[in-house]
């Protein structure tokens, strides 16, 4: 079975152990992603702040080159990208403007039929079926699942129900043996896009995230977007800033976890990539303390 | 807005996304007379009158201490319509630090798009010259980010840094996260490109250099 | 040969500031037929119709059209007026020149011309009408009342104290409704039950009132002063003649754990249980679906335990038929939950309660005994937030409209919380306050000024616990719009009133007409305000909007004053506007029968001499045939007529637009 696949600049950029992770996961699913050839950036914040019709153009000439590889549906890992790809496609079908001006702006043939899954609608409709039998005690330890703000806002686009308090992750995870925790920062922003321009937003935003998922005594939280993952896995020394403490919580991707369950080493799923380390191996879970006192060292941050 | 568009066509600027020729905008002048609320209608479709003022946008906006006029503030001013409250409106820091994380929308009763709006709104306080000055960063973050697709397709992390370090003047800002990045293979000094890139010159040129992008 | 006055109305300034209404009468003059026509400021004053009395005796008219406003608002005032002249009352038609012309077209030639249309149409009409008399039905003179809270409690002792008999149903095991669960009432604080119980006692001991608890109406048929309703009586497993009463059933059922609808599923019941100790009638109710011994025939403690023998397992639902003359609709409202509503964590977070669920946590007879205490862990809250508008006037998640009791109810709860707490902190999160009631205002002050309650403008994004406390989210509005996050103990949201899930079908087996919301609609919403759009049901109460305890009582009496009004008369008189058929054309394909929304068209069987049936053909029920039209659409032998519309007169009607000849301009 073969499935699009738009990785956005993140996976290839800051967050190789989410694209890698996925890929494994896919393929111990049965599942061939392919890539979509020549693609480009989906123009982020940045876009839609500045221009609506190039924030729909760019995602668009992606969504156009899928179809014309004859895809049905795209797997958009990135919870930000997927939103403007959704967007792009909503606008699409819905603005009349949109559909008569689009075609001479990317230059592509661009019918709208295709579908965008996030990486959760992938994992649910694609890989759950798989995980059968798949729980393993070693995952016994509390997961905070973050959904953060574009996996599940705005409702209307998203179609998610229950989108201040998913369940979604809880659920996947549940099948490979993960206990999740009841919290209430799920859904709230951790900073995303002011990551570079205003990186004491990014810490106090965060910085709350990572204070209720420890108090509520999680484990580790875990991400289905790039953008979040790398606020909250490299942005501690802000965080910790804010919080006016070190905190050790790492912050890892759901598919990395998957993996495991699936049998691939943690090698495999490049955890040596996270900032906060992380390790389900020989029941040493995450606290190796020099290990942690390496890391940190390494996490300081200037103040802004 | 057709004139006006020709005459981009063949002045085309270096940084155009981002065009600071009031000059050029020749509909612009005429739109003038036209209150900001009737424009943000005519290019996202909300009608701000749908605000009753209830401030649940600005009880569950993340950054709304950050912000120099609360979100239901913003509509409020925007319902006045006055030429006074429309420039205070645009040369809010707010419209700039807001992140886009859409709760306001989510939870609004009334189901304003304020985030679409937001988006509108920095658009035209680039177009007008308004932007709040406290907010270069966020602005020169926007223009780096940009400039950096425009040139490959994709974003060149590295690239975007430097970039918007040039912009920002703040050349040590996060500069120590920077090795540990690269040690974790997080930072790639090869900028990744699109093929075509062409072709993504041609929507920036199609687009941003062309009208509000709007309904 | 018909000699017909036309009667041309100014309405003030309402008709004849766009049209000519001299003109009008002029071009009136000339139609065939038409022997007197003039005009004049108000045809509805007194000197206006003198005029039209004072015509048809000087020019010895047969027939009046009067050009003038709708014939909803005047037709029966005019058609007195022809009356009393000795014409039958049918010989006087309206054209309405006012809605269909004056008011929706500027004024101009073409807008006379129109009314002048409408005229000769009219004129055409009565040329060909017929004398019609109305139609007299017996009334029973025995009303069938549908809820028994306060609104259905009220209307039931009116008629009954009238003199009439009343059938009052409830769906629940007693009676008493949500009034029943107030701890006090605002804008005086007095005890909800103390006002209520002797209410509730009186309908047990009126000798007029027939009370059917635990019953719900299955279906109903027929029409004002003769409507037949079938009543369910469910199974209560209870023998409702020997059971005194007593209670020990209630004492001696093993399963207690179940959530009690009456506290608002703050408290447990057991599986046999009498709602509340006030209950009329005090007989338990076995709840089926928890009762051990319908679940697997083990347990039979209650039956045991009662001394008169009373438990009656295999009690079966009873279908009850009875004839009823009126119907009064009081079947009230609910609240809509919290489990939708992300924000406020979908119902999950124990101390986020309904303005319900705390009007039983304030109520002496509630689980706490009238103490405040979070459902949590049962400590005495020191701050409380209350969030008004918790799904009213929010149309992305909760419904449109302002439930309209919430602001009092929140300002009374926070003033009995201060009252209960005197130590503890009351916010209320608001958008607008809407007290506009006798006393009401200065009872919210009072809350303010002298019980300290902190109002805060604006409303709450979120809540959710931390450490043990809720974190509530709001805005301060008045300040400058600032964020304001409040550790709370508890939160009470004023949830939404809305309509009864099965109103819809209700209102389907009623046959009565309901709004978007599925609240009853009334016939009017200025003028009849309590009657339904059919004839004989009346509304009470919340069922037709959210309302407060005075305006039902109000209402319900309203409600039960047409009732009485209804019963004053032996005989009923119905216009006699209803579908006619021609037995002697009818070919009996029963199309119409079909179509009848009324169910009015029966079969008659045409016999000869010799008892041998000839022909089957359609009969309309007088009684029932509402003169809707749809059979005489549906007719293909054109032997259906409706009077008063026959296809003759609106024939003539349509073939007089083609008359009118420039002659006449």
């Amino acid at each position: 079975m073969k499935i699009g696949y738009f990785p956005g600049c993140s996976l290839h950029g800051t967050a190789p152990e989410y694209e890698a992770s996925l890929k494994l996961v896919a393929k111990a699913a049965d599942i061939e992603l392919v890539e979509i050839e020549d693609w480009n950036c989906c123009g982020a914040t940045a876009a839609h702040s500045m221009n609506r019709m190039l924030s729909i153009a760019l995602p668009a000439r992606n969504l156009a080159i899928a179809e014309k590889m004859g895809l049905e549906e795209v797997v958009v890992p990135c919870a930000a990208c997927y939103s403007r790809l959704l967007f792009a496609l909503n606008e699409f079908k819905l603005d009349e403007k949109v559909r008569m001006n689009l075609q001479p702006i990317i230059e592509t043939e661009f019918k709208g039929n295709i579908k965008i899954l996030n990486v959760l609608d992938f994992l649910e409709k694609y890989v759950m079926d798989a995980l059968k039998n798949k729980v393993d005690d070693k995952f016994k330890k509390k997961a905070a699942c973050y959904y953060g703000c574009l996996l599940v806002r705005p409702p209307k686009l998203t179609n998610s129900e229950r989108w201040d308090d998913p369940l979604r992750m809880e659920a996947i995870l549940k099948k490979i043996g993960i206990d999740s925790i009841d919290w209430s920062f799920k859904t709230e922003c951790c900073g995303a896009g002011l990551s570079i321009a205003r990186t004491d937003i990014v810490g106090k935003l965060s910085g709350k995230i990572i204070e209720d998922a420890k108090d509520r005594g999680a484990d580790m939280i875990v991400t289905a977007c790039p953008m979040c993952q790398s606020n909250l896995d490299m942005r501690r020394g802000a965080i910790n800033n804010y919080l006016k403490k070190d905190n050790n919580i790492p912050a890892i991707f759901i598919t990395q976890l998957i993996g495991l369950a699936f049998g691939y080493s943690e090698k495999d799923m490049q955890f040596d990539k996270l900032f906060v380390p992380i390790s389900f191996s020989n029941n040493n879970f995450s606290n190796n303390n020099d290990n942690l006192k390496m890391q940190k060292s390494k996490v300081k941050e200037v103040k802004v | 807005m057709q004139n006006n568009m020709t005459e981009i066509a063949e002045n085309p600027s270096k940084d155009t996304y981002y065009s600071n020729d009031l000059q050029k905008w020749g509909a612009e002048i005429k739109n003038k007379d036209i209150s900001l609320k009737e424009l943000v209608f005519n290019e996202t479709g909300e009608k701000v009158s749908l605000c009753y003022q209830c401030g649940k946008c600005t009880a569950g906006c993340p950054l709304s201490d950050e912000m120099d006029i609360a979100p239901n503030t913003i509509l409020r001013l925007l319902q006045i319509g006055s030429k006074e409250y429309d420039r205070k409106v645009l040369s809010s820091y707010t419209i700039w630090v807001c992140l886009s994380c859409e709760t306001c929308m989510a939870r609004c009763p009334k189901e304003v798009d304020l985030p679409a709006i937001t988006d509108f709104l920095r658009s035209e306080s680039i177009r007008r010259h308004l932007a709040n000055r406290k907010a270069n960063n966020i602005i020169n973050f926007h223009k780096a980010f940009l400039h950096s697709i425009r040139g490959s397709g994709r974003l060149y992390e590295f690239g975007l840094v430097i970039g918007y370090k040039l912009r920002a003047k703040n050349l040590f800002q996060d500069v120590l996260l920077a090795p540990s990045m690269i040690t974790h293979g997080k930072l790639k000094f090869i900028p990744a490109k699109v093929k075509n890139s062409s072709q993504i010159k041609e929507i920036f040129q199609k687009t941003i250099n062309n009208n509000r992008g709007g309904k | 040969m018909a000699r017909i006055g036309v009667f041309i109305c100014h309405c003030g300034e309402n008709i004849a500031s766009t049209v000519d209404c001299g003109k009008v009468a002029e071009i009136s003059s000339k139609i065939p037929g038409v022997v007197f026509s003039t005009d004049y400021k108000y045809m509805c004053s007194d000197p206006g119709q003198t005029l039209i009395k004072d015509a048809i005796k000087k020019y010895k008219l047969t027939g009046v059209v009067v050009g003038a406003c709708s014939p909803r608002m005047h037709e029966p005032t005019f058609r007195k007026v022809v009356a009393s002249e000795g014409i039958n009352p049918f010989f006087c038609e309206m054209a309405n020149i006012r809605e269909h012309c004056s008011w929706v077209h500027p004024k101009g030639e073409e807008t006379t011309q129109k009314a002048a249309d409408t005229i000769r149409i009219l004129v055409e009409k009565v040329r060909n009408n017929e004398p019609l008399y109305p139609i007299k039905v017996p009334v029973t003179k025995r009303a069938l009342v549908i809820g028994g809270g306060i609104a259905g409690i009220q209307a039931s002792l009116d008629i009954a104290n009238a003199g009439n008999e009343v059938i009052l149903i409830e769906k629940e095991p007693s009676i008493g409704g949500h009034m029943a669960q107030l701890s006090e009432t605002f804008p005086t604080l007095d005890c909800s039950q103390c006002i209520l119980t002797p209410r509730m006692v009186e309908v047990a001991q009126h000798p007029n009132i027939t009370l059917m608890s635990y019953s719900e109406v299955e279906s109903l048929e027929g029409f004002i002063g003769n409507f037949k309703a079938t009543i369910r009586k469910k199974a209560r497993f209870i023998n409702e003649e020997l059971c005194n009463g007593c209670g020990d059933c209630t004492l001696k059922c093993p399963i207690k754990k179940i959530p009690d609808e009456f506290n608002a599923e703050m408290g447990k019941r057991p599986a046999i249980y009498v709602p509340f100790p006030q209950a009329v009638p005090n007989k338990p109710v076995i709840d089926k679906d928890n009762c051990t011994h319908f679940k697997n025939g083990k347990c039979q403690f209650c039956k045991t335990n009662c001394s008169a023998g009373a438990i009656d397992f295999d009690q079966q639902d009873q279908l009850i038929t009875v004839d009823v003359g009126a119907i009064v609709v009081a079947t009230g409202f609910t609240i809509k939950g919290t489990d939708f509503f992300p924000e406020y964590g979908y119902g999950k977070y124990k101390d986020v309660v309904t303005g319900l669920q705390f009007e039983r946590l304030l109520s002496s007879s509630g689980p706490t005994l009238g103490e405040v205490r979070r459902p949590s862990d049962g400590k005495v809250p020191k701050k409380v937030v209350f969030i008004a508008c918790a799904g009213s006037r929010d149309p992305a998640k909760g419904i449109e409209y302002c439930s309209k009791i919430c602001c009092m109810y929140t300002a009374k709860h926070a003033m009995l919380y201060k009252h209960k707490v005197p130590d503890g902190e009351a916010d209320i999160f608001y958008m607008d306050i809407r007290a506009g009631g006798k006393n009401y205002e200065e009872f919210v002050r009072r809350a303010v000024e002298e019980d300290d309650v902190n109002y805060i403008r604006g409303r709450v994004s979120k809540v959710y616990e931390k450490n043990g406390k809720l974190i509530v989210r709001g805005v301060d509005t008045l300040l400058n719009s600032t964020p304001v996050e409040i550790e709370a103990d508890m939160v009470v949201l004023a949830t939404a009133s809305v309509a009864h899930s099965d109103a819809e079908s209700l209102a389907q087996k009623l046959h009565i007409s309901y709004d978007s919301y599925n609240f009853f609609s009334e016939a009017h919403p200025k003028l009849r305000p309590v009657e339904t759009n059919t004839a004989g049901i009346t509304l009470a109460g919340a069922c037709q909007a959210p309302k407060d305890i005075p305006e039902s009582v109000a209402q319900a009496s309203a409600a039960a004053s047409k009732t009485i009004a209804l019963f004053s008369q032996d005989l009923l008189t119905r216009e006699p506007i209803i579908a006619v058929s021609n037995k002697s054309t009818c070919v009996g394909c029963f199309l119409c029968q079909s179509v009848c929304p009324y169910l009015a068209i029966e079969r008659e069987e045409i016999k000869d001499r010799n008892g041998n049936i000839i022909k089957t053909v359609a009969s309309i029920n007088s009684g029932l045939c509402q003169g809707c039209g749809t059979c005489v659409a549906f007719c293909r032998s054109k032997s259906i007529d409706l009077q008063g519309y026959t296809n003759n007169q609106v024939f003539s009607e349509v073939s007089a637009l083609f008359e009118r000849s420039e002659e006449y301009v």
